[in-house]
């Protein structure tokens, strides 16, 4: 059953490879065309960015045992919500840190006159 | 929300951070991609919101969660000083590896919460090679960035630390890392084991992310910064095999192939190689070379001497280093340069891509001080207008200036590029002492016919020097 599925259709997987590979060439351009004099900047904000695995962490706060499960089952859910918890913290500090910090050295580049 | 939907918003979430990085490429259109970040951000966290179950409990402890962080976040970022920027930048790098061994963590707890279970609840050795990689990257970030800040905030010696046999034991660490990822999958992620397993791999990286910064010395933290920024995109892309999430799969891999960029920028500024930073220990053998025993002399200069020079000067470049941003001179040098413009005489600013202890670093300074972009220089487009110029400033700076990188091969720093301050009608040192640099090298310059030295904290001279003007 397993083999004929993958024989027929493509594991879903390479699709990610796919988008993280391209990914990859995207910030290779993109970044080079950043200009230095923005590099401490461009540091910040992708420490905010790199927060996106905030994603993760509601996904683990919010996990909930099916009703009746074992009680292991209940605890490690317990123990996912908790560090689901801890990491939207960490994640948030850095969202706002990064993308507020980044405002306020943006906001300080200025042209002449 | 449906998941066809939600996975199309994750995508224009990771468009959207691509555009905020684009947007980097010019000051001027720097702050609307900063605003595309913001958005991308808000989209993504929304529609995961969207997407779970959520009942009183969960929203409490999502909102809190994010009121707490946020408000410690957005409370750092209004109160750090500019010059405290690269701790900052550790300390959120330091962040996001720990938030990413959590995440990875309750993947394996309850991968029934992410879906991406089997039947039985167990996980495929594929999901869970994704997850060991997450959480030792994350964990590799973590530690080693808490070693970086330590090293940066002062509150370590930015002396390399070299233990005996430690590349022997980073092998083996790594070696065992391997190891527990194949006992893990041999668990299939089930059980008390499994956690356990987890937990091992994750001190094995922890202990790991500290022995591979303590050996490098702090001449090369803006590649230990840029590394470490590096490894957190890494991270979060691994995670987002795992989590099977677009926008974190396209956020690791610009943030990763960031780090690795900036990372490859300054050790071209150092003319060093990755490998050789990573092995770690520079500047720590360099410095007993220093005498020779030739006696030299110095030409020791008072401010007076300096306004009197650079006010009869037509152009004077600015060389601005690590002890520019020591000594908080930032904003004393900007009214130098404007009492100098009133003079009539040119003004412009020279940075070398290693200047400070993060790339970019004296650009974000001179930019608080108010300094026009515009009027500040990459190495390549001024080093050549250094002959034109009658006063070379560098205050701060050394090595960064050091001849013997371009005419003494037995010299560590060869082959660096370096600005070629030399060719200046004088050359003016702002140093606190006659003491070698950072890398522990001493610079030629200084003894040359047309070098004045100015010995004295940074803020005082030029404010002294200001006063004289």
């Amino acid at each position: 059953m397993l083999a004929i599925a993958s024989a027929l259709s493509v594991d879903p997987f390479v699709f990610r490879l796919a988008i993280f590979t391209l990914a990859c060439f995207v910030g290779y351009f993109v970044v080079w065309s950043v200009t230095p004099a923005l590099h401490t900047p461009l540091m910040a904000v992708t420490n905010a960015i790199s927060s996106v695995i905030i994603v993760g962490a509601l996904i683990a706060a919010s996990a909930h045992a099916f009703i009746g499960s074992d009680e292991s089952v209940k605890a490690a859910f317990g123990m996912t919500r908790l560090f689901g918890f801890i990491a939207i913290v960490l994640a948030s500090v850095n969202i706002f840190g990064g993308f507020l910090v980044t405002q306020r050295m943006l906001a300080m580049y200025k042209k002449k006159g | 929300m449906s998941a066809n939907l939600a996975a199309v918003l994750y995508l224009v979430s990771g468009v959207l951070f691509i555009m905020a990085l684009r947007g980097l490429s010019s000051p001027a259109s720097a702050r609307q991609g900063n605003l595309y970040g913001m958005v991308g951000m808000a989209i993504a966290i929304i529609t995961t919101l969207l997407s779970i179950r959520f009942d009183f409990g969960t929203m409490a402890m999502v909102l809190g969660g994010l009121a707490l962080g946020g408000t410690a976040g957005a409370v750092i970022a209004r109160r750090i000083a500019m010059t405290a920027m690269p701790q900052l930048v550790a300390a959120f790098h330091s962040l996001v590896g720990l938030a990413a061994v959590f995440v990875a963590a309750a993947a394996l707890y309850a991968p029934e919460a992410f879906g991406i279970n089997n039947a039985d609840g167990s996980l495929h050795m594929q999901s869970l090679v994704e997850l060991s990689l997450g959480v030792f990257i994350g964990a590799v970030t973590f530690s080693g960035s808490v070693i970086a800040f330590a090293k940066l905030n002062g509150n370590m010696s930015g002396a390399p630390i070299l233990l005996p046999m430690r590349h022997i034991i980073n092998l083996a660490l790594v070696g065992g890392a391997v190891v527990l990822v194949f006992m893990l999958g041999g668990t299939h992620g089930v059980g008390a084991n499994a956690q356990s397993i987890f937990w091992i791999l994750t001190l094995v990286a922890l202990v790991f992310g500290v022995l591979l910064i303590i050996p490098i010395g702090g001449a090369d933290m803006p590649v230990v910064v840029s590394m470490l920024n590096s490894y957190s995109g890494w991270a979060a892309a691994a995670l987002g095999f795992t989590l099977e999430n677009t926008a974190l799969l396209i956020t690791g891999a610009l943030v990763g192939s960031s780090g690795a960029i900036l990372s490859y920028i300054m050790c071209k500024g150092m003319n060093r190689s990755f490998i050789s930073v990573i092995m770690g220990g520079f500047g720590e053998t360099a410095a007993a070379a220093t005498d020779d025993g030739i006696e030299r002399t110095v030409k020791r200069g008072a401010a007076d001497d300096a306004a009197f020079i650079m006010k009869n000067a037509g152009k004077v470049i600015i060389v601005p280093g690590y002890g520019m941003a020591v000594a908080q001179a930032q904003h004393a040098l900007k009214e130098m340069a404007n009492l100098l413009k009133e003079e009539g005489v040119e003004v412009k600013y020279a940075i070398h891509p290693v200047a400070g202890r993060m790339p970019g670093h004296m650009n974000v300074l001179l930019a608080e001080a108010d300094v026009p972009y515009d009027d500040v220089f990459e190495l390549e487009d001024i080093n050549t207008e250094f002959g034109t110029a009658d006063v070379a400033f560098v205050i701060g700076a050394n090595d960064v200036t050091n001849p013997a990188a371009e005419d003494d091969p037995t010299s560590p720093i060869y082959g660096m590029p370096v600005l070629n301050v030399w060719n200046a009608g004088t050359v003016m040192f702002i140093k606190r002492s006659l003491g070698a640099g950072y890398a522990g090298i001493e610079n030629p310059l200084f003894f040359r016919d047309n070098t004045m030295m100015l010995l004295m904290d940074a803020k005082k001279m030029v404010e002294e020097i200001n006063k004289a003007l």
